[in-house]
């Protein structure tokens, strides 16, 4: 039996200037179902959410939810319409405490007041059914980023809404939430809620969804059933092209087996009561040490004492062999490390800057003002790295926060290659990018490395880390169990040591 | 609740300027007779009624990381109407009040939806506002105008007495009904909560599907209306209309919002703290006068010391904060030996 879809999308043309952002795109969702929207940074898939969210008005087109026409004109529109959104941006207020994140706009009232009580408890028990346990009345800014995309996702969960759209909400998450979060859609699609899940991650499309619409540059491409669309067609698709996974590993595999004899930079002990245990690491020039570990295992705590952010409160580092003492971002920068932070949206791009300017921002910080760059000479670097890397976009003056999410975060890689640095620290640099661009800049982390860069690489992707790394460090519950080789390693290996099992 | 649990990095400011205010209050007790007594606290009160309500309407529209210039102006403006009205016209008093209410409010209103719908800045505006509303005062007259109605004095003496010695004024009282109500519609309405999100971050707000431009016009609505219920409370307070009134009282009103513990940028505060920085702000002053060997002047480098001291406060609690956070562990740890598969 094939019930009639609960909201169609039809011809909906939407172009920002400079961009036609969609053209002509088409979606149905029928309920009960999950539906998955693939498409490479920048096809657009933000973009008619936003316009079927009413963030975006469209050129032209038509949105029929249960055959009616409709016009949302604001977010609330759309809510009340039934429509609820987890928008690719984390969009909580950091300053409003958990319970309030996910009952604010529809708080339950006593009288003329706020029911406080009732709005604890029932966020509670809303993150207690994606087996999240934490204390609801502290404020939202306290807690770690994947935290911070449950509660976003409790919140949508918890309206009731006949359609439900998630934009990347995985994509901070661990296997283990990300299960519970597939085990929370299963249960609304019982209830025959429509979902919308946008995400980057084929396995989890596989593992979640009945149909499968594809968008290529704003155009609409195949609408296809989930069983029926092989992962490699799937790419091939997406991307308009034949692109072998396998055979880019196995070309990656083989490199930089000559490191240098001293490491560039040795870490003896670094460590911080209740952040970190001491720690050990040496890091070559021309090699990639890997950080292995799960969500909160320690990798970022590492890496942002490495740059200076947070202080270390033990141990020593020396570069090059002599000691130094890195307690802020701009002595590490002057080290020639450079980092790529986790959090793009608040601790990497200027929204407002253009895409030239946030690349060059990290460059000229180092040469200091008095010795300014050049427009043609800032120019001619933004388009070679907006060509190196593929980033989406009609010019380099257009404002950053205007790309699509996986494209600022190429722009972000950019900006510390191009202080050319003598080690990088990448932490998540593939967060929200598509397969295509993953490959690339998996790509270019390994040909940055033959040229002679140290590189720090954090991914909650094994499968990268494997791919990347000559040297994987594994953490575990903020300390080093061990280290491995990269070659010689496999997911298995590195689970084990994660485990606990000596590898 | 327990103590240690409600004392975090938010309500901190606001302890620290209680405290501040209590070891103010007792330096100046020990230090001068006749200091210590509920009457000087009540006249702290008192004398500044008309400040702490503007500064509650101020604290409103800092919270939405927004800021109102125009609130001394609108002060004088409200007393300059008033007492022509009343003096020139005779209007009744049950009239002339609901009126500059009404003026106040509306002029919050324009200046609110200029911000919101050409997406001017607040400063820029609110700039304006303040230049206009203290030029319309001399549109009404250069001179101060005494009120002399009879109604109006009788409010101005009138005292409500708490034992034997200690009273309070009318505009006292309204103050400190002002104050419960503010408080009410902060926390435990979604005008009040819708006020924080903004603050916290706009843009987040609008994609939950939170009235941001309505709320942002009403805060500076209500940010008018509050300063002209000031101006009521300098009228009952001075007797008197003059366009040189309430001048710098944005400035004194900003100040007690933050030393109060309210962000700058926005989403981070207390009403209850405003009122708090008030009476500090007084308390200085009364200190300064029962000293009688400083020129008044001296308030003002209390109040800049203090200012950078709070502001500074705020910075170091941010730090720690996100330290705290860290230490803080909310995570549950993944059960050993079970390592996930991919
Ligand atoms: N506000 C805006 N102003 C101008 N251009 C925009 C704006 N929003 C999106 N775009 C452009 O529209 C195109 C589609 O962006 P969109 O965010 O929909 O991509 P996406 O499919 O969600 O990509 P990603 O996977 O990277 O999130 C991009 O080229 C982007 O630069
Ligand atoms: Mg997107």
């Amino acid at each position: 039996m094939k019930p009639t879809p609960v909201l169609v999308m039809q011809d909906i043309c939407k172009s920002f200037p400079g961009v036609k952002a969609l053209t002509d795109a088409r979606l149905r969702l029928f309920p009960g179902e999950v539906h998955a929207l693939m498409g490479q940074n920048g096809a657009g898939k933000s973009t008619l959410i936003k316009v079927l969210t009413g963030v975006e008005s469209p050129d032209s087109g038509q949105i029929l939810l249960k055959d009616q026409p409709i016009r949302p004109e604001s977010v609330d529109d759309a809510q009340k319409l039934g429509i609820s959104t987890v928008f690719q941006e984390v969009n909580l207020c950091p300053n409003l405490s958990v319970a309030e994140n996910i009952f604010i706009g529809r708080f339950p009232m006593r009288g003329l007041a706020i029911d406080w009580k009732a709005i604890e408890r029932d966020a509670r028990k809303a993150l207690l059914a994606l087996n999240i346990d934490i204390d609801v009345t502290r404020t939202l800014s306290e807690f770690p980023v994947a935290i911070q995309q449950m509660v976003a996702i409790a919140r949508a969960l918890s309206t009731e809404a006949q359609v439900l759209i998630l934009d990347e909400p995985t994509s901070s998450l661990d296997e283990d939430e990300v299960e519970r979060l597939f085990d929370a859609l299963r249960e609304l699609k019982r209830k025959g809620i429509a979902i919308l899940f946008v995400t980057h991650f084929l396995d989890q499309t596989y593992a979640i969804s009945d149909r499968i619409t594809v968008l290529r540059n704003g155009e609409f491409i195949g609408e296809y059933p989930a069983a029926e669309l092989g992962r490699l067609e799937l790419i091939n698709t997406m991307v308009g092209r034949d692109i072998d996974e396998a055979g880019q590993a196995a070309k990656s595999a083989s490199s930089a087996d000559r490191p240098t004899d001293r490491p560039f930079i040795s870490v003896q002990g670094l460590g911080a009561a209740g952040r970190m245990h001491p720690i050990d690491l040496d890091i070559y020039q021309g090699q990639v040490l890997g950080l292995g570990g799960l969500l909160g295992s320690g990798r970022t705590e590492t890496a942002r004492m490495l740059f200076g952010i947070d202080r270390a409160e033990s141990g020593t580092i020396a570069i090059d062999g002599a000691p130094v003492r890195l307690n802020s971002p701009r002595k590490a920068v002057r080290q020639g490390i450079a980092f790529c932070p986790e959090d793009r949206k608040t601790e990497g791009i200027v929204a407002d800057l253009s895409i030239r300017e946030n690349i060059i921002l990290a460059l000229q910080a180092r040469r200091g003002i008095f010795r300014y760059l050049p427009k043609r000479v800032q120019t001619a670097m933004a388009d070679e790295y907006i060509k190196q890397l593929g980033i989406r976009t009609p010019d380099a003056e257009k404002p950053i926060g205007q790309l699509s999410g996986g494209n600022q975060q190429k722009a972000l890689l950019a900006r510390w290659l191009a202080t050319e640095p003598k080690m990088l620290i990448l932490d998540e640099p593939t967060r929200g990018i598509d397969i295509a661009a993953k490959l690339e800049i998996m790509d270019l982390v390994k040909t940055q490395c033959r040229k002679g860069l140290a590189i720090l690489f954090i991914s909650s992707e094994m499968s990268e880390v494997l791919r990347v790394s000559d040297r994987i460090a594994v953490l575990r519950d903020r300390q080093k169990v061990g280290e491995i080789d990269g070659k010689a390693a496999d997911e298995q290996s590195v689970f084990r040591m994660i485990a606990g099992a000596e590898a | 609740m327990n103590l240690a649990g409600t004392i975090n990095t938010r309500t901190l400011p606001l302890l620290v300027t209680s405290v501040l205010f209590a070891l103010l209050f007792g330096f100046g007790s020990v230090s001068y007779d006749n200091f210590f007594s509920v009457q000087v606290f009540l006249n702290l009160l008192i004398d500044n009624a008309f400040v702490a309500v503007v500064a509650i309407g101020m604290t409103f529209v800092i919270l939405t990381g927004g800021i109102d210039l125009s609130v001394g102006s609108i002060v004088a403006l409200t007393t300059m109407v008033t007492a022509a009205l009343v003096e020139q016209q005779h209007w009744s008093i049950w009239v002339v009040v609901p009126l500059v209410l009404a003026i106040g409010s509306l002029f919050g209103l324009l200046m609110g939806s200029l911000i919101h719908y050409f997406r001017m800045q607040p400063f820029i505006v609110t700039l304006g506002g303040m230049f206009l509303a203290r030029g319309l005062c001399y549109v009404i007259s250069i001179d101060s105008i005494a009120i002399t109605d009879p109604t109006y004095a009788a409010i101005s003496e009138y005292r409500i007495s708490f034992g034997e010695e200690a009273f309070l004024s009318v505009s006292a009282i309204i103050s400190l009904l002002t104050l419960a109500l503010a408080i009410f519609l902060a926390q435990y309405t979604r005008f009040g909560r819708t006020v924080y999100a903004i603050g916290g971050n706009e843009r987040s707000a609008l994609l939950m599907g939170l009235p941001v431009g309505r709320t942002k016009i009403l805060v500076y609505t209500l940010s008018g209306f509050c300063s002209a219920l000031g101006g009521v409370l300098v009228t009952f307070y001075m007797l008197s209309g003059y366009g040189l009134h309430a001048l710098g009282l944005e400035m004194d009103a900003i100040a007690a919002a933050v030393i109060g513990g309210t962000l700058l940028t926005g989403g981070v505060g207390y009403v209850a703290g405003s009122l708090v920085g008030v009476m500090i702000l007084g308390v200085i002053q009364s200190l300064i006068a029962f000293d009688g060997s400083l020129s008044s002047w001296w308030t003002r480098i209390a109040i800049g010391v203090l200012l950078c001291a709070f502001c500074l406060m705020q910075r170091l609690l941010e730090q720690g904060g996100s330290n705290l956070g860290a230490i803080f562990s909310y995570w549950k740890k993944p059960a050993e030996g079970s390592a996930p598969a991919r």
